[in-house]
Formats: C-alpha cells, structure tokens, sequence
C-alpha cells in the first residue's frame, strides 16, 4: 500500500487580502484581526488553499463520492496565525487508513489526511487535518 | 493585561442566524467550495434532501469567528470541529464555549476550551475544541 500514500504534488498559497476579507465577512466576523495589510488569516481560511490545488495536488482518499462524509477537520498553528503577504508551500497526504464496523453492522472507512504548510524559509508553520468516512454501504455490500 | 481564564469559565452567548442561502453561496465564493449541494435546489432535492444545506465547515466558521472573539483569534494555536447535524436555511445557531483546560507553558499559558454549535431543536450541529496560548 505504501505506494498509495505518496505525498500528493505541492503548490503555492499565497494568503491574499481580499481573500482574507471576504473569508471574514462569510463567517460573520467584524474582528479587527482578519481586516488591514497586517490581517491574519482565520482559521478555517487554510481549507481555501485546496482551490488552487493543482492537478495531482490533492492526496486521494478513495471513497466513493455517494458514500463520503466530512467526518471531523482540525487546524493547528504552530506560531502565530499566517498573516497577509504570506507565501506558503502546501502538502498533503494520506496520514491514516483505518475500518470499524458501523452501527449496521458494516464496514465504515477512515481516511485521515494531512495538509502541511511551509513559509519561504521551509519551516512547517500550520497543519490540517482532515477525516473523511466512507459510510457503510447498503446491504453491507462493499 | 488580562486575566488568565480559569478551568469552568464560559464564553458570552452569541448566536448566528436565521441562516440563508445567500450565507452558505457567500461561503461558496469566499472558500471555493461550490459543491451545488449548498445552492442549488433541484440539486439537493435529486439527492434526496428536501432542500439545500449549510457547508459543514461554513458553520464551523461560524463557531470559529465566536472562539476568535472571545478568547483571540491571533492567540489561537489549534481549531478542531466534528459534524454532528445538518444545518439548514433557517437554523438559528447557538453558540457555547468552556474552558476546561489551563496550562503553564515556558512561553505563558496553553487554554483548551470545548465549544458547541446548537441548532434551535437542540441538536449539536458541530463540536469542537480550541486551543489558545496567552504569551507572557
């Protein structure tokens, strides 16, 4: 399997004003932090690198889209929140593969995937986690 | 400065809502999530769901931007949420936060909070859990 879990290709994600600002106004934020040239950037704003993902940037969870949950998704900041200007490398993989048996008595799938980000000097600044499920299928037909 | 938070404070209530389609298509543009799922009508519905639906990580943002207030967004060191509920348009969303963990750390003091976003039937839509360091 191991040759499934190869790091997917990496790419660049400029964190960008504007995109800050109408990131803010979405979740309803009027905080002075996320606004100015020395805005950070919200937390769930990392999720938006995943729209510049080139082709074979994304790692492949697997799970077919009829089945597929957003289970649980983490952020964490290993410094202070990047800030506007940033200029970030972003990598992801699969971190985990893993089964239990629902509550139907069939088999739901896990999927953690980790998204690495880097500022310019190569120092890992912020990290994603994201858990995808496959939810049992019907009839316990896998 | 301010005081450091104690294990058992809570946050001030807050709530979002009534939530619209024009709040989950402002999500689309801003994340570039445009799964029609969220926006389009006849798309929910050939799914088999009587109408469109909040982004689970639009209402996570939501519970974030509250976190962010209330114990800083420029202090905020992890950010993690569950799904547990559809939030439709409509929904209002409550908002509750506890800290139940404070640490002293070299740099200052490490703060875990449990966070909740309530639907107005009381059903749990997202919870999560926020980290938070208070530098000296």
């Amino acid at each position: 399997m191991a040759n499934l879990e190869k790091k997917a290709e990496s790419y660049e994600f400029v964190v960008e004003r504007g995109a800050v600002r109408a990131f803010a106004q979405a979740m309803q934020s009027d905080n002075p932090a996320y606004d100015g040239e020395n805005a950070i950037a919200p937390p769930a704003f990392l999720i938006t690198a995943w729209r510049w993902a080139p082709e074979g940037g994304r790692a492949q969870h697997g799970i077919p889209r009829a089945r597929l949950l957003h289970g649980e998704q983490e952020f964490v900041f290993h410094t202070d929140p990047p800030r506007v200007g940033d200029v970030l490398t972003v990598q992801e993989w699969v971190s985990d593969r893993f089964e239990k048996v629902g509550k139907r008595g069939g088999v739901m799938e896990f999927v953690i995937v980790t998204t690495e980000f880097r500022n310019r000097t190569g120092a890992a600044v912020a990290e994603m986690r994201s858990t995808f499920i496959g939810r049992e299928a019907k009839g316990d037909q896998r | 400065m301010n005081a450091i938070p104690k294990v058992g404070d809570t946050a001030p209530d807050r709530e979002f809502g009534p939530m619209t389609t024009e709040m989950f298509v402002r999500y689309s543009g801003a994340s570039g999530d445009l799964n029609p799922m969220h926006y389009d009508r006849d798309f929910a519905q050939e799914a088999g769901y009587p109408t469109v639906f909040s982004q689970g990580m639009h209402s996570a943002a939501l519970l974030s931007t509250f976190a962010g207030d209330w114990l800083g967004a420029e202090r905020l060191r992890r950010f993690h949420v569950r799904f547990r509920d559809i939030v439709w348009p409509g929904d209002v969303l409550s908002c509750a936060g506890e800290v139940t963990s404070v640490e002293e750390v070299d740099s200052g003091h490490r703060i875990v909070a449990s966070l909740t976003l309530t639907r107005q039937t009381g059903a749990v839509a997202i919870l999560g859990e926020a980290e938070f360091l208070l530098e000296r």
